[in-house]
């Protein structure tokens, strides 16, 4: 009667101690220019090396340039923190995929894409999205530095383990509606902290007909309600992505892999904390309208109103509404859009620049948008140049940029100016999120094409 | 061996703001140090300051009244961002605690590596604390860690708060996870044998 989740984790669990905090063994970890530096200043003040160098993976990610990366970078404490990324991995022997090398991308989308991530794992990063990964059925999650740290000089992190919760969504999707509407939705109706202090495993059948790609969308978010992680448990649609993948098992070995894959799954009389089901049906293209991702609604909806809430609610709700400059009751569609972006670890795989690519086919950007389309990873921008997505693309008047994680938290040259109103398929529409006084509006590939063409909030449906 | 943790009495900073996300805390765009330090002064940089630099007359932090080493926050603080530039900024910025009715997970974690007590109360105890600091500024509490108790001074409302008798240890003592997990290195190889 366990959960897929228990039996990953007790089964990486070397030693529990008094009170419940578990040494958890870290199959697989992930760093990044912004949140290691410290790690490794801290692991040479006290003068002991990276334990398992071979099971540590980097890439360069949140402050690279999305043009010109072939030139140096130009901003010298991003280029600092990418060279002192550069010499940690060299220094102790780590495997990293630099800046411009046909491995780079944003962490989320090369360990899928290469194989690195498999089911069964343990994998972290020092990234709050490392919950892409478990898309794949592994637990994967976000940490700070102090734990990256930790990771590196021993292997094994220290946490307490979370509570189980399931999310259920069952039947068939309305055309139209993409697997970022179904996050979207699901955090809309749960909140951001809604799942705090839980491991999400999303299961039914909406979810089993989702391609890997879409799933690792929904899974990206789960942080987004607060959880720890989330994760889909591994199926055929897992190994196909997997198989001949680089770093994924070869000939005999993944056979082997497969059988044990096969086996990883909740049991039927597995009891979650908490279970929730949701009906596909009642999911509509969505957008949000505030300044956390919770606040979402349909496209064709208004912005709710603040009536019944407590007040320390209802002056957060004032407060982000004041700061996006919209009014309780206001439809969304026909709104003003001054940028679109198209990218990161949520919306930035091929499967998304395919949606957003073929929509604008044969369409033009409206004059008034400002897009930037960003690739998740190398790989990504050749398969869309190969497939004559760029020039899908150009002719429609948007240009495909360089790989990295660009305008989703704006570390590098790619900011929205204040005040001005973004279409992201990012994760996060925090105040100042893409840069200060920046309005970002979290949406699906879809939506992002719809106010790309038309310069307007558009529900895509009506152009399909 | 960093400072240890045991009882705190203080005023407080209020901020009554629900949903506090880590990019508040610390945009983005102060990430960019290879160091721990210096992160404070950029604490709630965008509510902080204007685009000049400028302090903002109407954010708490930048009041004459309010002063102290516990921050007082809405619920559900910490949301988003894993990015452990948020507990150094509010340390960095001379906070000892962060008092709120709900915590994001990964903040927690974070606070707690970096002897940033983040002190869970009941949704009833934080609007008693903001009610009462609104009407006193000098208003104080107790933080008492050995018997996990908080207590407004004045008013003597008080509540009991859990935290990871583990977690508590480390902070009592000033341990940290790094130098426990190196010292049983010799036991997670023989788990890697399995």
């Amino acid at each position: 009667m366990n959960t897929l989740f228990d039996k990953i984790w007790d089964s990486h669990t070397v030693r529990t101690l008094d009170g419940g905090s578990c040494v958890l063994y870290i199959d697989r970890q992930y760093i990044h220019e912004v949140t290691s530096p410290q790690a490794f200043a801290g692991l040479r003040k006290r003068g002991i090396e990276v334990f398992r160098p071979a099971q540590v993976t980097a890439s360069p990610d949140h402050n690279i340039p999305t043009k010109n990366q072939h030139l140096p970078i130009a901003e010298p404490q991003s280029a600092q923190q990418v060279a002192t990324l550069e010499s940690n991995c060299s220094e102790n022997g780590i495997k990293i995929f630099p800046i411009g090398s046909e491995r780079n991308g944003i962490i989320h989308v090369i360990g899928p894409q290469t194989g690195l991530t498999q089911p069964g794992m343990t994998i972290v990063c020092g990234d709050s999205h490392t919950s892409t990964h478990g898309a794949l059925g592994c637990i994967a999650f976000g940490i700070g530095t102090s734990e990256v740290e930790m990771a590196l000089a021993s292997q094994c992190i220290l946490q307490s383990k979370p509570k189980s919760m399931r999310i259920n969504v069952e039947g068939e999707l309305k055309p139209g509606v993409c697997s970022k509407d179904i996050i979207l939705y699901i955090i809309s109706m749960l909140g951001t902290g809604g799942g705090t202090g839980h491991f999400v495993e999303f299961a039914g059948s909406a979810i089993r007909s989702l391609s890997m790609e879409a799933r690792m969308t929904i899974c990206n978010m789960s942080i987004e309600m607060g959880a720890r992680g989330g994760m889909i448990a591994p199926d055929q649609t897992t190994f196909d992505y997997l198989r001949g993948r680089e770093f994924a098992p070869q000939g005999e070995e993944w056979e082997k892999a497969v059988e044990r894959w096969s086996k990883l799954r909740s049991d039927d009389d597995a009891i979650f904390d908490k279970e929730i089901t949701f009906d596909a049906a009642d999911i509509e293209p969505m957008i949000t309208y505030g300044t956390n991702p919770g606040m979402g609604i349909a496209v064709n909806g208004e912005i709710p109103s603040s009536e019944g809430m407590d007040l320390a609610s209802k002056t957060s709700y004032a407060k982000a509404l004041n700061y996006m400059n919209f009014a309780e009751g206001d439809k969304m569609i026909g709104k003003q859009v001054d940028y679109v972006f198209v990218g990161s670890c949520t919306n930035g795989r091929i499967e998304d620049l395919r949606a957003f690519a073929y929509f604008v086919k044969g369409r033009k950007k409206a004059d008034n948008i400002t897009a930037w389309i960003v690739p998740g990873s190398k790989e990504v921008e050749r398969m869309a140049i190969e497939e004559g997505l760029r020039d899908i693309l150009e002719e429609a008047g948007f240009e495909l940029r360089q790989p990295g994680c660009s305008a989703c938290l704006a570390m590098n040259e790619d900011k929205i100016p204040a005040g001005k109103y973004c279409v992201a398929t990012s994760n996060r529409n925090f105040e100042g999120r893409q840069g200060p006084e920046a309005r970002t509006l979290l949406a699906g590939p879809l939506v992002a094409a719809a106010a790309a063409i038309t310069g307007v909030i558009t529900d895509p449906r009506t152009m399909m | 061996m960093r400072q240890k943790f045991t009882t705190l009495r203080s005023t407080v900073v209020p901020l009554p703001i629900e949903n506090i996300d880590t990019d508040q805390i610390i945009p983005a765009r102060f990430l960019k140090a290879t160091t721990r330090e210096g992160f404070g002064e950029n604490l709630f940089r965008d509510w902080r300051y204007d685009k000049e630099g400028n302090p903002k007359a109407d954010f708490v932090m930048n009041s004459s009244i309010y002063k102290g080493e516990i921050l007082v926050a809405g619920k559900n603080f910490g949301c988003g961002s894993s990015r452990e530039h948020a507990a150094w900024a509010i340390d960095g910025a001379g906070f000892r605690a962060v008092v709120s009715s709900f915590f994001a997970d990964i903040f927690r974690n974070n606070a707690l590596n970096n002897g940033l007590l983040p002190v869970v109360v009941s949704e009833k105890m934080l609007a008693e604390i903001f009610a009462t600091a609104e009407k006193d500024a000098d208003m104080q509490l107790d933080i008492d860690l050995p018997t996990q108790t908080i207590k407004i001074l004045g008013t003597g409302v008080k509540e009991s708060f859990e935290i990871a008798p583990y977690k508590k240890q480390c902070l009592m003592s000033g341990y940290d996870d790094v130098d426990f997990l190196v010292s049983i290195r010799s036991e997670i190889e023989t788990f890697e044998k399995r």
